[in-house]
């Protein structure tokens, strides 16, 4: 691209991906990105209203399919709301279980980012390794609730399924394999020099700037901000389970790895404490199929951040109102100002940084000149990030000697 | 990275099971718990409907077609397999099975009828 030229870039708007299609048109000079404009509201599906339209029980399902990586996030962040309402206290066995697939949902979306986070840079044998990694979770999952996704488990008043002892040993088992994969993976995000340049200084937000932007999950704890509904606001059992709030002073996407890459590890842990100290009892109680009048906001730690409901029943057997707002509507300010004076090679993997089903999909970007509106281009997202790591490698930062190394050195069990 | 160890990796590679299965030419089991294509036995039906209003999509409908005599009507391109309405059942009429190979050409072929005589059941 001719460094003299403006140009603007729209990206966008269509993300099938995305729970939140977005539209960003990228202003540059050059390379450097002058300003990015983005705008939301593409997909919108309706779900809010949908809601309205269905009992109680029936939206647990429906906001279940809110975000296909999430979803036990969004369908446990609804039920807490309308237990609350209707003054459901549910066994104490329905809320550990509650939380181990949280925490299993939370493995499998962090090395689901991760894998995704190398493919941007050009590191793709990470990708292969931790999308291989993630298998395990999701067949732990699936031997939990039955299903790999939109696992189903969450009712008004406890949870559907429930676990016995031979699951447990799996599981426990499967976690140690986990875990001493992640230590590898944390080994080499902070030894391999490659890496460690390919990340810094890439998309800062500063402390001041997270909190001034609102920014939520791994994002603002990569910038120093302690911010975690587990530990903030409690729900289910995260009371009764001992483990640390992570954060990092980077404040850049590099952060955001190491962030990510040690919550897993918090993450196991939590897990090993669930099974171990799971109460016996019930797994449900009866809820009444109206909901009295009444009205309740529940706040959920999903693995992108925090997660909000707001549910207002007006004594039927439908919500009056049901508001969600997702972790990465937070976020989208916080993206828009990392980008700004940034070069355009880096936005794939800073977009990548806060979100990580984003960069699924292909799309097409025209490119127009700003000084002469007749020339056109068009780079579609593949060619976006062929040219990403092309620049980069002209500046030094090779990945396929690192590709190379990692498929010979590791351990294989 | 020494030669001695890439030669160890590489042979051992060679004799590791592959990660992949090769579906479909070999079958693939669901885990226990999974929810696939729903099986209705007419005899324990009481034709209450509950299943009926907890269903999500409005995939299932119950018709009366006779004296204690129901039948169900799935629409498998609508189910999104929660098996809430195997939970609703109070009569244990309905039960979520492992079938997962529902794929169809022709739309109306998702619709799958259960009938109240077993014999014409699918
Ligand atoms: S809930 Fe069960 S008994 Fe009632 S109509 Fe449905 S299948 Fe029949
Ligand atoms: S499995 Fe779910 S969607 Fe399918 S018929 Fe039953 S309740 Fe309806």
């Amino acid at each position: 691209m001719h460094d003299s030229h403006k140009f603007k870039i729209p990206i966008g708007p269509q993300h099938p991906a995305l729970k939140e299609p977005e539209s960003f048109s990228v202003a540059l000079k050059g390379e450097k990105i002058l300003g990015v404009d983005i705008r939301l509201g593409y997909n919108h599906r309706g779900i809010e209203k949908a809601c309205e339209e269905r009992t109680f029980l029936q939206d647990v399902y429906l906001v279940e399919r809110v975000c296909g990586i999430c979803s036990h996030s969004h369908s446990t962040c609804f039920v807490q709301a309308v237990e609350e309402i209707a003054g459901l206290e549910i066994p104490s066995r329905a809320k550990y279980l509650r939380t181990l697939i949280a925490e299993l949902e939370r493995v499998h979306s962090h090395l689901l980012w991760l894998g995704v986070a190398g493919h941007e840079i050009g590191f793709d044998t990470l990708l292969m390794y931790t999308w291989r990694d993630r298998e395990i979770v999701m067949d732990i999952l699936a031997q939990f609730t039955g299903n790999r996704v939109n696992y189903g488990m969450n009712t008004i008043g406890g949870v559907r399924r429930d676990i016995d002892v031979s699951q447990v040993k799996d599981a426990l088992k499967a976690v140690d394999t986990l875990q001493e994969r992640t230590k590898y993976y944390i080994e080499i995000a902070t030894s391999e020099v490659t890496i460690i340049k390919r990340l810094s200084g890439v998309g800062v937000l500063s402390y001041e700037d997270a909190l001034r932007l609102d920014a939520v999950g791994p994002t603002a704890r990569a910038s120093g901000v302690k911010r975690d509904v587990r530990k903030d606001d409690p729900y289910a059992a995260y009371a009764d389970v001992s483990f640390d709030v992570i954060t990092d002073n980077h404040s850049d996407v590099y952060g955001r790895t190491v962030v990510r890459l040690k919550e897993l590890l918090e993450s196991f842990k939590i897990i090993r404490q669930v099974l171990e100290n799971l109460p016996a009892g019930p797994i449900a109680i009866k809820a009444p199929r109206k909901i009295p009048a009444g009205e309740a906001i529940s706040r959920y730690e999903a693995p992108r951040g925090e997660d909000v409901h707001f549910v207002k029943s007006n004594g039927g057997e439908k919500p009056e109102r049901v508001k969600i707002r997702a972790p990465t509507l937070a976020n989208v300010q916080a993206v828009k100002h990392m980008l700004k004076d940034r070069f355009l090679a880096d936005m794939p993997i800073v977009i990548a940084a806060i979100d990580p089903c984003f960069s699924c999909t292909d799309r097409s970007i025209e490119i127009s000149y700003l000084d002469d509106a007749r020339k056109k281009e068009v780079l579609t997202w593949p060619e976006l990030h062929a040219y990403s790591i092309d620049w980069h490698r002209k500046r030094g930062i090779d990945f396929s000697s690192l590709n190379k190394k990692l498929k010979e050195g590791f351990k294989t069990s | 990275m020494k030669p001695g160890r890439m030669i160890i990796e590489v042979m051992r590679s060679f004799f590791k099971k592959p990660v992949t299965i090769k579906y479909p030419a070999v079958a693939f089991e669901m885990p226990d718990k999974f929810r696939g294509k729903l099986k209705f036995y007419p005899e324990k039906c009481i034709g209450c409907k509950m299943c009926m209003r907890d269903c999500p999509t409005g995939a299932i409908t119950i018709n009366k077609i006779g004296d204690k005599q129901f039948e169900a009507e799935i629409d498998l391109g609508k189910c999104i397999y929660c098996a809430q309405c195997v939970d609703s059942c109070l009569k244990k009429a309905l039960e979520a099975t492992k079938d997962v190979e529902l794929a169809q050409l022709d739309s109306r072929k998702l619709k799958v009828v259960f009938n109240a005589s077993p014999k014409n059941t699918p």
